[in-house]
């Protein structure tokens, strides 16, 4: 008894149990619900998944099904967000503790109470418990918002090295909290859209009414709500991974407002869809965006240069050779600013592309491969948002030596090759037409599989070691249990 | 030369994504015993419509093609249009005249002011047809094939020259699903691979390797078999073939503030998802693509 005891005790009480399970869910759903789409479809594997399950897929129900995957796997991702940012930022112990049960309880209810609802019959008992997954959350980020509050004397930041008023007030604190504030009523163009078309059981994809000229203001809501809260995941996982490094100095002091700055106008310009703001959102979102995106530059310019100098500590005049191998010499820490770079050019870089030749190309193809495109970036952008939480999961479990660099590589070289493929894939009408398409979608789609298969093999492999290291007396999960505080992991 | 393979195996990833395709490849050729000369009566009355099946009533009754106009069909209509100067060639294409759409100058709207619009391309490798400057020709093994590369100009041109026209999409679903239930697809509820032409769905007409999906003669998902292959019956309540998968179908629909032109039933080079009788496709009336045909009605509005 005592085993177990102590084995729940580190899954769902300190903060890398807390973590560890979360991934494991996500890697479990993704590897099971992956097989139901594209090619695993096309192999008959989806038939086989299908059948080995007892699923029920109704055809008229499959955009609802989609909606509540996303939101599942969304929620366990948020989850883990929480965890860390509760494990760094100080914070009263009340507000830690309720903010990571309520998310944990609420994320486990919306994963399996949602899927077993979408994939499994309607059972509207089920639905209902997802839906009370889902508010637990909510509840879980008001609690997180609060705790974050930076107008507290006890949280001033007393360092003249980061960014802060000069009363004090912690820049990056309040960076944190207007994200959390900014995703807390973003969460409402979700869930009202939601309860009113969920009641009428009417469901769609928000790509799929890309071309309608005139949409309702729920149909705005709903697309408002996918993109900002996609959006402001990104910006938090920018803020902890700037946390993790230490992000410090005059760019930390320039980069803070910034980010504070883009995650308001990027909200504002997002709510205002469904308000008369409507006709000029589209430009307060690219002015929000710009300010977010320096600060993540910011960071990178900051995060690359601190490896570079840690790297060639002790050499005088290092050659540019060996600033190379400095960036370069430790994939977890590079791994995470490398894919915020990568990042503008499978997503950034083609959406704004987009923008800008939108009627003069894009809308040119036919709708299909419009959504091919829109689809595409934003699952790449979640994607690479899962590959950072990876790489900064690899350096809290300790991984060193050839298995941190064979885990940090592994996962930048395959995601990456997945990520670019796909981007060949959504673009491929600017080069080669539709009769000729065919060997080329082969081998981007090959690639494509071949980097998240392996992924996911990777992510297997782990999740295996970290199960079996559970059943041994004084396994790493024991001195995990202890280091709940991730400020201790920062790199200061 | 310990890591050789690996290199050897990328280079051949990437040299398999430059490979060229055969165009005109032997196509296997059946006669399904579908006629594409028949028509179908739909009868006034009750249907649920789209996804979420919402009564709909069409008050009059309407004939609509039992196939999908075919390549020896349309070059029947091109070859008369052509001599009668209904069509004319302009440079690399057949165009005719179209009497424009009203313009409401919404965001994105392109205008489709009265002229004369492409109604296919004579130059695209992915016709098939050849042209001798006065004579259009069906490639062989086509002749029965849905014909494709066609825009909405030209859909609705072959309709109009015929005193036919485009279905609307109420009109199209009508006759995709029967007046009786809400199934997802014209035959039932569930697809298999032999109910309908779509990507990768291991037909004798595909090569995923090379060619991809092509288009399967019209009717050809009858429950008939072919050199071994066996197909299911796939017809429509109302007896219409390939109203889901092989092409995409033009509608007639002109929508307020949009040029878009709506298309319905999937395609060849579309997943099993979008072949649910209620999913729908747009582009602008001047595109074509070798996934892209039509039908025609008649009588009715």
């Amino acid at each position: 008894m005592q085993f177990v005891k102590d084995r729940l005790q580190y899954l769902f009480k300190s903060t890398k149990g807390l973590i560890l399970v979360a991934i494991a869910m996500i890697g479990l759903e993704t590897a099971i619900f992956g097989m139901l789409s594209g090619p695993m479809a096309e192999f008959g594997i989806r038939d086989v998944v299908v059948r080995l399950f007892r699923m029920d897929l109704v055809q008229a129900e499959r955009e609802g099904r989609i909606i509540i995957l996303y939101h599942s796997i969304a929620m366990a991702v948020v989850a883990i967000e929480v965890y860390i940012i509760t494990g760094m930022l100080k914070m009263k112990e009340f507000y830690r503790a309720s903010a990571r049960v309520l998310v944990t309880i609420g994320y486990l209810m919306t994963m399996i109470f949602g899927m077993g609802f979408a994939y499994w019959g309607h059972n509207w008992a089920l639905h209902g418990l997802y839906i009370a997954g889902l508010t637990l959350i909510f509840f879980a980020g008001l609690i997180l918002t609060f705790a974050l509050w930076p107008w507290n004397r006890e949280v001033y930041q007393p360092d003249k090295a980061y960014s802060r008023t000069k009363n004090g007030v912690d820049m990056e604190r309040l960076a944190f909290f207007a994200a959390a504030a900014t995703t807390l009523i973003s969460a409402f163009f979700g869930a009202i859209p939601g309860s009113y078309f969920g009641n009428g059981f009417e469901v769609f994809l928000a790509e799929n009414i890309l071309r309608y000229p005139e949409k309702t203001t729920m149909e705005y809501s709903v697309i408002g709500h996918l993109h900002i809260m996609l959006a402001l995941i990104a910006i938090m996982i920018t803020l902890i991974i700037g946390r993790w490094m230490d992000f410090t100095g005059i760019l930390h002091k320039i980069a803070m407002p910034l980010m504070i700055l883009g995650t308001i106008v990027l909200s504002v310009g997002v709510w205002g869809v469904v308000t008369p703001l409507e006709p000029v959102a589209h430009m307060i979102i690219y002015v929000g965006a710009t300010p977010s995106m320096l600060a993540a530059l910011m960071l990178v310019i900051f995060g690359w240069d601190k490896l570079i100098r840690t790297g060639t500590a002790g050499i005088e005049k290092p050659s540019p050779w060996q600033k190379l191998k400095a960036l370069v010499r430790d994939p977890l820490k590079f791994g995470p600013l490398w894919q915020m770079v990568f990042m503008n050019f499978t997503v950034s870089g083609i959406g704004i592309f987009m923008a800008v030749k939108l009627d003069e190309i894009f809308r040119l193809w036919p709708a299909r491969e419009e959504r091919i495109e829109l689809t595409g970036h934003w699952h790449i952008l979640s994607a690479i948002i899962a590959t950072i939480i990876l790489l900064y999961y690899g350096d809290l479990i300790g991984l060193k030596g050839r298995v941190r660099k064979w885990y940090g590589w592994s996962i930048i070289i395959l995601s990456d090759l997945a990520f670019a493929s796909a981007t060949i894939f959504e673009m491929k009408r600017l080069f080669i037409s539709e009769a000729e398409q065919q060997p080329l979608v082969n081998t981007v789609m090959l690639l494509a599989d071949f980097g998240l298969g392996m992924l996911l093999v990777i992510l297997a492999i782990v999740m295996i070691w970290r199960l079996i290291d559970l059943f041994k007396k004084k396994g790493r999960w024991a001195q995990e249990v202890e280091q709940d505080d991730l400020t201790t992991e920062v790199e200061l | 030369m310990k890591s050789t393979p690996w290199y050897l195996i990328l280079a051949i990833i990437f040299i398999s994504a430059c490979t060229s395709v055969n165009l005109d490849a032997p196509i296997p050729t059946y006669n399904t015993g579908v006629d594409s000369e028949s028509w179908a009566v739909i009868q006034a009355g009750e249907f649920l419509s789209g996804q979420f099946d919402e009564p709909v009533k069409l008050d009059y009754d309407y004939e609509i093609m039992v196939t999908d106009v075919t390549v020896a069909q349309y070059f029947g209509f091109l070859n008369a249009a052509l001599a009668d100067g209904t069509v004319k060639v302009d440079a690399d294409k057949i165009v005719g005249f179209y009497p424009g759409d009203e313009f409401h100058a919404v965001k994105h709207e392109i205008e489709i002011s009265p002229g004369e619009y492409i109604f296919i391309p004579l130059n695209d490798p992915a016709s098939r047809f050849t042209f001798d400057g006065t004579k259009f020709t069906a490639k062989p093994g086509y002749e029965n094939h849905p014909m494709t590369n066609v825009s909405w100009f030209g859909a609705w041109g072959y309709c109009g020259y015929n005193s036919y026209r485009l279905p609307t999409e109420l009109e199209w679903e009508k006759a995709a699903r029967g007046s009786t239930d809400s199934r997802p697809f014209p035959w039932g509820e569930e697809i298999a691979r032999n109910n309908a032409n779509f990507y990768s769905s291991r037909d004798p007409f595909e090569d995923m390797s090379s060619l991809g999906s092509r288009t399967s003669p019209v009717g050809f998902y009858n429950g008939q078999i072919y050199d071994g292959y066996q197909t299911l019956d796939s017809a429509s309540p109302y007896g219409l073939y390939d109203m889901s998968g092989n092409v995409w179908q033009w509608m007639a629909n002109i929508y307020e503030g949009q040029h878009y032109r709506y298309m319905r039933g999937g395609s060849k080079d579309t997943y099993d998802m979008d072949l649910r009788i209620w999913v729908r496709n747009n582009a602008t009336p001047t595109y074509f693509s070798p996934g892209v045909g039509f039908r025609c009605v008649r009588g009715g509005e």
